[in-house]
C-alpha cells in the first residue's frame, strides 16, 4: 500500500486500531465510529496522535462537534461507484472546518485522485496495482474547474472576469 | 449558440488526454473492465450487444453547421457512415472501436464539442425546449441558464459517482416540450409577483422500472439561488439515495420513499447550511452567458410571403408539410421548420452522414447557421425566412427529411431496441418501421391528428413509452417478443403515466391492435379532440373493452 499526502509518497505512521484492542500507549491510533461514540471519555488525556474512520454510509455530522479532537479522518470508498465520502470530505472541510488530515481509504485508483483533492482529501491510500508515479501526476489531470469545492482552485466563472 | 473561451478548451482537451490514458491501460490490461467500465461510461462509451457506441453531447441538443459536419465525418470515418439522435437530444454511434474513441473526442473537441457524462452515474445532458429562443409562447429563453448549470455540473468533483444518472431538464414556455415532469430535476422558467425571474422547481420524476411524475420542491426559486439550490438536492441524493440496488437507487425512489415533504427538508436544511453566495454566478458571468443567445440578426420581412402562398396553392404536398411540420415563429417573417427523422419504413432518429453535411448545409442557407436537436428525435431549423420555405422544402424532400407527419402517429420515439442494446427484451425498430408503413396512407385519410407514440424495447423505457398517448412495451415470455400497450401517457404539461390497457400482443399482432385503437378514436372523438384528450375522456374501459372484445 503506499500513501500520498500532498501529491508525494510518505510512511505511513498510523495504525487502525480494532474496536477490542487497548488505545494506551502513544502510537497515532485509528479508531472507528462505534468505538468513539461508546467511549469518548476514555480518549481523555491520551498521549499520541488520535484518528477516526468512517465507513461511507457514516455521515461526517455524527462528528461535527468533534472535529477538533481528531488529528485525521479517514473515509472509506468500499467501492469504485460508492461516492458518499466526496459529499462527506467537502462537509469536513467546508462546513465543520476540519483541519487535520483527511485521508481515502478502501478502492482509491488514480482516476478518483483529483475529485478527492478538490473534495478535500490531502491523503490518499492507493488500492494495490496503481502505479504511484500515474497517480501522482493524475492530481494535476486538470488545470481549469467550473466550479468551487474545497480545495483553492477558481472557477471559471470567477476567473472569467477577473480584471 | 454558446462558444467556448480557453477555459472551456483546455478542460475538454484535457479530459480527453486523461481518457485516452485510461483506455491505453485499459488495452494493456493495467485497468480492470470491472474499473473501466464507469470511466469508460462518463466518456460516453457503451459496450452493446455487438459492439461499443458512443454518445456524443450536445447539450440541450443546439450545433452549429460545422459540429453537424463534424458528426458526419466522424461517421464516415468511424462508423458505418450514420448516426442515431436519441431522447436526450445527442447523437449516438453505434459502430466504433475502443481503440478510436479516444481520436473521437479528439476531433469532437476541435469543435467544441465532447461526450462527458452522456452515460454513467453523474448528470447526464441537460436538455431543454427545441424551440427555445424562438418560440412565441415562451416567457424568457432556457438556454442560458441550461449552459450554467451545463457547466456547474461538468466534472463536478463531489457529484460524479452518484447512486445512479441524474437528468435535468429545463423549459421557459407554457407548452412543455422538453418533459420537465419526467426528470430528475424539472425546471420552469416564471417571474414571481414583483416580475423577478426565477424557476418552478420539479424533483424526482422519472421513467424506467417505476415510472413516476416529478413534484414540485420549491414554488418559485430566485434564479440567483438555482446553482445553490441543484447542489442541496445533489448533495441530499448522493448521501441518501440507495446504494443497495441499482434499480432503486434513482433520486425519484428516494423521494417517493421518504416522502417529498421530508425530502424537501433535507434539501431546505442542506441549501440553508451552504454559504450564501458561494455559488452565485455573478451578473457579468451570466450576461457572457446571456450574449451568446442573443437573436440573430433577423432581416425585416412580413408574414406575408406571396412565395408560400403561391405554392401552397398548387402544391398538396407542400402544403401538407407546411401546415404539419412548420410552426410559427416569435419573429415577424420567420419560420421554425422541423427535419423529420422519421420516413417511412425508416429507424426513428437514424441520419446518414450525408444527409448530416446536407443539414449543415441548408443551416449554413436558410438558418443562421444553427441546427437543433429534439427530445423526439428529430431536427429543428430554428430562423427559417418564410419566403426561403418553398425551397428549402424541395431540398428536404430531395433529401427525404420532409416526412409530414410531426406530432402525428409516425412521429415515434423508439430506443435502439434488441437490434443493438444488450438490455433490451425485444426488438422495437421492426415496429416502428411497421407502424410507419401501416399509417402511411390512413393518417391523413383518417385525419388523426395530433398522436405521440413512443416505443421501448424493455421496461428501462428509453423509448418513453410511460409518456407515449400510445406507449408500447416490449417484453419476453418463453423466447418469444410481446407488446404491451399502454395509453394516457404525455410527457407535456398534461403530463401522466399511461396505463396499461390489457394483455400483450404478438409481434404480428400488435399493428393491428394499433389500428384498432386508432379506429376506436375516430369513432368516438368530439370536434377536433386528439387521441389523448378522447381516451381521458372515455376512459380505460371504453378502450380496453372495444379492443379485445372484437379480438
Amino acid at each position: 500500500m503506499t500513501l500520498l499526502k500532498n501529491g508525494e509518497i510518505v510512511e505511513d505512521t498510523w495504525r487502525n486500531l480494532a474496536d477490542d484492542e487497548d488505545i494506551s500507549g502513544e502510537e497515532s491510533i485509528i479508531v472507528s465510529l462505534d468505538r468513539w461514540q461508546n467511549e469518548p471519555d476514555k480518549f481523555n488525556g491520551r498521549n499520541g496522535a488520535l484518528g477516526i474512520r468512517l465507513e461511507s454510509h457514516q455521515k461526517p455530522d455524527a462528528i461535527a462537534d468533534d472535529v477538533e479532537r481528531f488529528d485525521l479522518i479517514a473515509l472509506d470508498f468500499p467501492v469504485l461507484p460508492d461516492g458518499r465520502a466526496f459529499s462527506h470530505g467537502r462537509l469536513l472541510r467546508e462546513r465543520y472546518g476540519f483541519k487535520g488530515e483527511l485521508r481515502a481509504v478502501g478502492k482509491v485508483i488514480q482516476d478518483q485522485l483529483y475529485f478527492m483533492q478538490r473534495c478535500g482529501f490531502d491523503a490518499v491510500e492507493l488500492s494495490e496495482g496503481e502505479d504511484v508515479a500515474k497517480s501522482i501526476a493524475a492530481l494535476n489531470a486538470f488545470t481549469v474547474a467550473y466550479q468551487p469545492a474545497a480545495d483553492d482552485i477558481i472557477p471559471a466563472y470567477k476567473t472569467r472576469h477577473d480584471a | 449558440m454558446y462558444q467556448y473561451d480557453q477555459t472551456d478548451h483546455t478542460l475538454t482537451r484535457e479530459r480527453v488526454t486523461e481518457y485516452r490514458d485510461q483506455v491505453s491501460r485499459r488495452l494493456d490490461g493495467n485497468i480492470s473492465e470491472d474499473d473501466f467500465r464507469p470511466l469508460r461510461l462518463k466518456n460516453g462509451l457503451y459496450m452493446q450487444l455487438h459492439a461499443y457506441m458512443l454518445r456524443v453531447g450536445i447539450p440541450y441538443g443546439m450545433m452549429s453547421s460545422d459540429q453537424l459536419r463534424m458528426l458526419a465525418y466522424i461517421g464516415r470515418k468511424y462508423d458505418k457512415g450514420y448516426g442515431h439522435f436519441t431522447t436526450r437530444q445527442n447523437l449516438q454511434y453505434n459502430w466504433p472501436t475502443l481503440e478510436d474513441t479516444p481520436d473521437i473526442l479528439e476531433n469532437l473537441a476541435s469543435v467544441e464539442m465532447n461526450a462527458i457524462q452522456t452515460s454513467g452515474n453523474v448528470n447526464r445532458n441537460v436538455t431543454s425546449d427545441p424551440l427555445a429562443g424562438v418560440a412565441p409562447d415562451e416567457l424568457e429563453d432556457p438556454r442560458p441558464y441550461a449552459e450554467i448549470i451545463r457547466q456547474f455540473l461538468t466534472l463536478h468533483p463531489e457529484f460524479s459517482w452518484l447512486p445512479r444518472k441524474f437528468k435535468v431538464a429545463i423549459t421557459g414556455a407554457e407548452d412543455d416540450r422538453a418533459a420537465i415532469n419526467v426528470h430528475d430535476i424539472g425546471l420552469k422558467l416564471l417571474k414571481n409577483e414583483a416580475g423577478e425571474t426565477g424557476f418552478r422547481v420539479l424533483v424526482g420524476g422519472g421513467l424506467g422500472r417505476s415510472p413516476f411524475i416529478g413534484k414540485v420542491i420549491r414554488e418559485f426559486l430566485p434564479k440567483d439561488d438555482l446553482i445553490r439550490y441543484i447542489q442541496a438536492i445533489l448533495r441530499v441524493y448522493n448521501m441518501e439515495g440507495r446504494r443497495d440496488n441499482m434499480f432503486k437507487a434513482r433520486i425519484k425512489i428516494l423521494v417517493h420513499e421518504l416522502g417529498i415533504e421530508k425530502f424537501a427538508s433535507l434539501v431546505e436544511e442542506e441549501f440553508q447550511a451552504s454559504e450564501e453566495d458561494v455559488l452565485f454566478l455573478g451578473q457579468a458571468e451570466e450576461d457572457r452567458i446571456k450574449a451568446f443567445f442573443a437573436a440573430p440578426d433577423y432581416a425585416d420581412l412580413s408574414d406575408d410571403s406571396p412565395e408560400v402562398i403561391e405554392m401552397s396553392s398548387g402544391n398538396e404536398a407542400f402544403a401538407q408539410w407546411l401546415e404539419r411540420n412548420v410552426l410559427a415563429h416569435k419573429q415577424a417573417g420567420y419560420s421554425i421548420v422541423n427535419l423529420s427523422l422519421k420516413p417511412l419504413g425508416g429507424v426513428p432518429g437514424d441520419i446518414t452522414s450525408d444527409q448530416m453535411d446536407a443539414v449543415a448545409g441548408l443551416a449554413d442557407t436558410f438558418s443562421f447557421g444553427q441546427i437543433r436537436a429534439t427530445h423526439r428525435q428529430n431536427l429543428v431549423l430554428a430562423d427559417v425566412a418564410k419566403k426561403d420555405l418553398p425551397s428549402l422544402w424541395q431540398e428536404l424532400v430531395d433529401l427525404n427529411l420532409a416526412t409530414p407527419n410531426l406530432d402525428r402517429i409516425s412521429d415515434i420515439i423508439c430506443c435502439p431496441g434488441m437490434d443493438y442494446c444488450s438490455l433490451a427484451t425485444a426488438r422495437s425498430i421492426p415496429i416502428a418501421k411497421r407502424l410507419s408503413e401501416r399509417f402511411a396512407d390512413l393518417d391523413t385519410l383518417l385525419n388523426i391528428g395530433e398522436l405521440r407514440l413512443n416505443i421501448s424495447g424493455c421496461i428501462n423505457a428509453c423509448g418513453h413509452h410511460h409518456v407515449g398517448h400510445i406507449g408500447i412495451l416490449g417484453v419476453e415470455k418463453n423466447g418469444e417478443e410481446f407488446y404491451q400497450i399502454t395509453l394516457g401517457g404525455s410527457s407535456s404539461e398534461d403530463a401522466d403515466i399511461g396505463q396499461i390497457i390489457g394483455p400483450a400482443f404478438s409481434s404480428e399482432d400488435i399493428i393491428d391492435a394499433v389500428e384498432k385503437l386508432v379506429g376506436i378514436y375516430i369513432s368516438n372523438r368530439e370536434d377536433d379532440e386528439r387521441f389523448l384528450d378522447t381516451y381521458r375522456r372515455l376512459g380505460k374501459a371504453v378502450f380496453k373493452e372495444a379492443l379485445y372484445d372484437a379480438a
